[in-house]
């Protein structure tokens, strides 16, 4: 178990650290989302008709957002380990509030008014997930064996479940996602993996007569749109106009059509990937979806390097899910995937679903930054 | 950091590098596959902007298209002789794409320098802008008078996003008579939109709320259709391009007899109450009154608050349809009821009779359970029993029988039960049991408690239209059919005229053709003998018919106080009922009447059931 310490970490060739990881700082980290910030606050002016108004109010979310990462960065890494079941605890308790006395908002229960703030629980899970997943896994050590895959499955399923009932299934899909990527990460057996896959075929059916209504409509509108021009199926209509007529070069900033004469709806929020498309052209596209895969990998990157299982699965979990996020919406707009209301983290306007993702970066932070001088 | 874990047998342990190894070949693999479905996203991508650009080039330009909801014209309502009961009168709307307009509060303050916009209109205006979605449009005044479509239209050009829409309103041309039997339409509220497909309420602004209206809405409302039309710049249309029309609404015939379901209110003669009268042959509900009423045609288009708080704290309480939702005790209309499961026992007091001191007295019980008529019947066999309504004779048969049996009776009669009638909310009444008792008031059954709902009071609860289902079976001599509103609906699209057939239920289990004429002539006698309870109400009709009246005690007497209805406040004076059918052989209606704080069964609600038997006979024998 001696391990040199000049092994640990990239940015790390002396034992001197330098600035950014004294201050709990990933540079590569920082550049990437906020190049992607101001990316997604220049696509919102062109998309939100040139108004001033909406830019500040994501700047000013934007804003708080980062101030929240660098505040988690400065959190030792251990500490992770140890809130994980506090987090999870509280959350799933909230979860089962808002059931019962959640406000009603769009329509939907999934708001809890804590008289100052209101704020969703699912996005809580959104974090808690990831971090008791891979602690139940690193403490029971990897990989999983005998009744370890069920109780991880037993911890995902709960709260997904709650989440699925609000109803608000892109969370809920989100919320499974990073659990189950922490599984597979973890070294869950291809026999269960192929159990899994067998058992999603055999489930599909049905899935299908448990599904809602409108949930329904939604998968049958992504084989035809043109079946529904009322309902959702005009969304992709019009997503798909936008980021065709766009073409490789695209019509440029502020200029496309779609969105500025207002055929296409949402276009601040879920479909504002239609409007950069439209502007920006495939090339615009391509560039934009390497920045998110830059960011994945590094976090990645600072997985593999982090110096024991919980923090290396934690990471890994929550860079998969952000590479997740950006291809569930990217999907949904250019119609490969049904519409669920997933945003394109850090370019879609609003959303408290903004800290939450900035916050799991601040976690990535704090582990590449507080590294024991001694291997584990 | 070593840590004992006993998962199996074996003790494991961490084993660092095994296990980074291992998380770093599985984030490899999910990095392929991660990139593998970047890829496929990519070459979607490239479909789209490259290979089919020229395609969505082309759409793009052409996208001056929007597509605009076609609202279906909503289904007509007739009576059961084709008189128009719900109709769609033409209209004008003014309506806003909050999303096109640049300035809303300064173009909503022009506007109302033109047309009236009241603060109510703005309030609603604001509340359905925070639930939908920035490109629908939003109405905010409904009904423009000609005048204002005519000075809008002059200024249309200074408002963006500012249209004036041709509309459909409802309206209910017998207004009161018919608001509870047909309900009204509503604004569209989040609950349509949650239990109906995505897209189905596009262009509609109104749904049924109630009665017909609400329990036929999927028939009523049609299907929406849409139209492609090229706008401007501003989103003007310019011209349609295509057009898929909207299916119409069914148009429903009601078994509703409108003429009928005047002269019921008529009869009630300013009383609180209901009325349900059935043609027992089909189900078929030939008029369902329920005094006060209120005018439905307020609600269309969204009644105002101080409007509503009216109608809702009155003290009359106009909107309650008591018809279906009001649960009165049923009193002694269940004697003929209990009667022939009496004959049908085996072993019937009715073979033999009782003798009927004015009251009934059980061991080890203070109480004494008194007759109406505390000097007592006498001898009293099962007619004499319906006839002048006996209490002691039902004492003793509810004695006889126990409170299970009188529940089983009364069940199979469609009390205790929802009739299934084609009405939103119907409620059940009740009929109690051993069970019942033990399951919600956790209290075992008492005998004397058996005595009182002999007779159709305690725990007993009735609506109006389950009195008159009950005489339906008695006119239809056991047999069972569902009462129903509709009975027809016209498929506007085909032009096809569908009848809908009578729903059967259980027929009740007992009682031979003999046993039921038994009862059957008993009740006729009350009607139409000297002596019957309410023979004053059918004195000199020229029909034979059957009936019983019943007496349901409000206002909770000790065992020696005196009933006298002078003595007693209104709202606290007995309830007064009746049920009964005619003619008395090839019955043509059934009715159920309820006189709220009515007094005695005999005196109000017998002589309003015969005008109601009258308006609708004598009519009818009339060429």
């Amino acid at each position: 178990m001696n391990r040199p310490i000049y092994e640990l970490g990239a940015g790390m060739r002396s034992p001197l650290r330098d600035w950014p990881t004294r201050l709990h700082m990933d540079l590569l980290l920082l550049v990437c989302l906020g190049l992607l910030s101001a990316v997604g606050l220049m696509i919102l002016y062109s998309a939100g008709g040139e108004q001033m108004e909406l830019l500040e109010r994501q700047c000013l979310r934007l804003a708080m957002a980062f101030l929240v990462m660098l505040a988690i960065a400065q959190i030792p890494s251990d500490w992770l380990h140890r809130i994980a079941p506090v987090l999870y605890g509280v959350g799933l308790i909230l979860l089962v509030l808002v059931m019962g006395l959640g406000d009603i908002g769009k329509g939907a229960q999934r708001w809890l008014d804590l008289g100052v703030v209101r704020f969703q629980p699912s996005e809580i899970m959104k974090l808690a997930m990831p971090l008791m997943t891979a602690r139940y896994l690193h403490d029971r050590g990897l990989p999983p064996q005998r009744w370890d895959v069920p109780i991880v499955l037993l911890l995902i399923v709960g709260p997904t479940l709650l989440i699925a009932e609000q109803p608000d299934l892109g969370t809920a899909v989100l919320v499974m996602v990073s659990g189950l990527a922490v599984l597979f990460l973890g070294g869950l057996s291809w026999r269960w993996i192929v159990l899994f896959l067998g058992g999603l075929g055999a489930a599909l059916p049905l899935m299908w007569t448990l599904m809602h209504d409108y949930q329904r409509q939604r998968v049958l509108t992504l084989l035809n749109p043109e079946a529904d021009p009322l309902g959702s199926g005009y969304h992709i209509i019009q997503s798909k106009i936008a980021l065709g007529s766009g073409g490789l070069f695209g019509k440029g900033w502020l200029n496309g059509s779609q969105a500025h004469l207002q055929f296409l709806p949402e276009r601040t929020t879920d479909f504002i990937f239609a409007v950069y498309g439209e502007e920006f052209g495939l090339i615009g596209l391509i560039l934009l979806l390497a920045l998110y895969f830059a960011v994945a990998v590094r976090g990645l990157q600072i997985a593999a390097q982090a110096q024991n299982s919980f923090e290396r699965l934690l990471a890994a979990s929550l860079s998969f899910t952000f590479l997740f996020y950006v291809l569930v919406n990217t999907g949904m707009v250019s119609g490969l995937l049904p519409v669920v209301g997933v945003p394109l983290p850090l370019v879609s306007y609003g959303g408290t679903s903004m800290v939450t993702l900035l916050a799991a970066f601040g976690m990535l932070m704090s582990i590449q930054t507080h590294k024991k001088m001694l291997a584990p | 950091m070593f840590r004992r874990s006993r998962s199996s047998q074996s003790v494991r342990m961490h084993n660092p590098q095994l296990e980074r190894r291992l998380i770093r070949n599985r984030m490899s693999l999910a990095l392929v596959l991660a990139s593998l479905m970047l890829a496929g996203l990519g070459l979607r991508l490239y479909e789209l902007q490259v290979q089919r650009h020229d395609h969505f080039v082309t759409l793009s330009q052409d996208n001056r298209v929007r597509l605009r909801p076609l609202p279906p014209p909503r289904g007509l309502i007739f009576d059961r002789n084709g008189i128009l009961l719900a109709e769609n009168l033409p209209s004008f709307r003014l309506e806003i794409v909050p999303e096109d307009v640049p300035d809303l509060p300064q173009t909503l303050d022009q506007l109302s320098r033109l047309i009236e916009i009241t603060p109510k209109d703005r309030q609603r205006f604001e509340r359905e802008r925070k639930r939908s979605r920035p490109f629908d449009a939003l109405a905010l005044r409904y009904r423009l008078t000609d005048e204002e479509v005519a000075r809008l239209a002059i200024d249309r050009f200074q408002f963006p996003g500012v249209d004036v829409r041709a509309d459909l309103t409802r309206h209910y041309p017998f207004g009161a008579s018919t608001a509870q039997v047909i309900g009204y339409v509503g604004a569209v509220d989040e609950r349509d939109l949650r239990n109906a497909a995505e897209g189905t309420y596009a262009g509609l602004t109104e749904a049924g709320r109630n009665g017909v209206e609400r329990s036929y809405e999927t028939e009523l409302r049609g299907v929406t259709g849409y139209e492609q039309v090229e706008v401007n710049a501003q989103g003007r249309t310019i011209r349609v391009l295509e057009s898929h029309p909207p299916t119409a609404g069914q148009n429903l015939y009601l078994s509703l007899d409108i003429r009928l379901q005047q002269a019921t209110e008529a009869a009630l003669g300013g009383n609180r109450g209901a009325i349900v009268a059935i043609a027992p042959n089909s189900g078929e509900i030939l008029a369902l009154v329920s005094e006060p009423s209120f005018d439905a045609n307020v609600f269309v288009g969204g009644i105002d608050g101080d409007s509503y708080r009216a109608l809702n704290t009155d003290p009359g309480h106009p909107l309650f349809n008591r018809a279906i939702l009001g649960q009165y005790p049923p009193g002694s209309t269940v004697k003929p009821l209990l009667g022939v499961a009496d004959l049908a026992s085996g072993q019937p007091l009715g073979a033999g009779g009782i003798y009927c001191p004015g009251y009934v007295k059980l061991p080890n019980i203070e109480r004494r359970y008194r007759d109406w008529k505390h000097s007592g019947h006498g001898h009293t066999d099962l007619h004499h029993a319906i006839m002048q309504s006996c209490d002691v004779y039902f004492y003793q048969l509810g004695l006889e029988l126990g409170i299970d049996r009188l529940h089983d009776t009364l069940t199979a009669f469609g009390l205790g039960r929802t009739t299934g009638v084609d009405l939103p909310g119907e409620r059940a009444g009740l009929v109690p049991s051993k069970a019942w008792k033990q399951r919600v008031r956790k209290q075992s059954w008492y005998i004397g408690e058996t005595l009182v709902n002999a007779i159709g009071q305690g725990y007993n609860l009735a609506t109006p239209l389950q009195l008159a289902q009950a005489a339906a079976t008695l006119a239809r001599r056991g047999q069972v059919l569902q009462p129903r509103m509709v009975r027809a609906r016209e498929d506007m699209a085909s032009g096809q005229y569908v009848p809908l057939t009578p729903v059967p239920g259980t027929p009740v289990p007992f009682g031979t053709p003999g046993q039921w004429e038994t009862v059957i002539d008993a009740m006729h006698a009350v009607v139409q003998s000297p002596g019957g309870t309410a023979y004053g109400s059918g004195r000199g009709a020229p029909y034979a018919y059957a009936g019983k009246t019943g007496t349901a005690q409000v206002y909770g007497l000790g065992s020696e106080e005196e009933y006298v209805q002078e003595n007693v406040a209104p709202e606290l004076r007995d309830h007064a009922l009746f049920l009964g059918f005619a003619p008395q052989h090839d019955p043509a209606i059934a009715v159920g009447v309820v006189v709220e704080h009515g007094g005695s069964g005999g005196h109000t609600a017998a002589p309003i059931a015969r005008q109601v038997l009258d308006a609708y006979l004598l009519r009818e024998a009339a060429p």
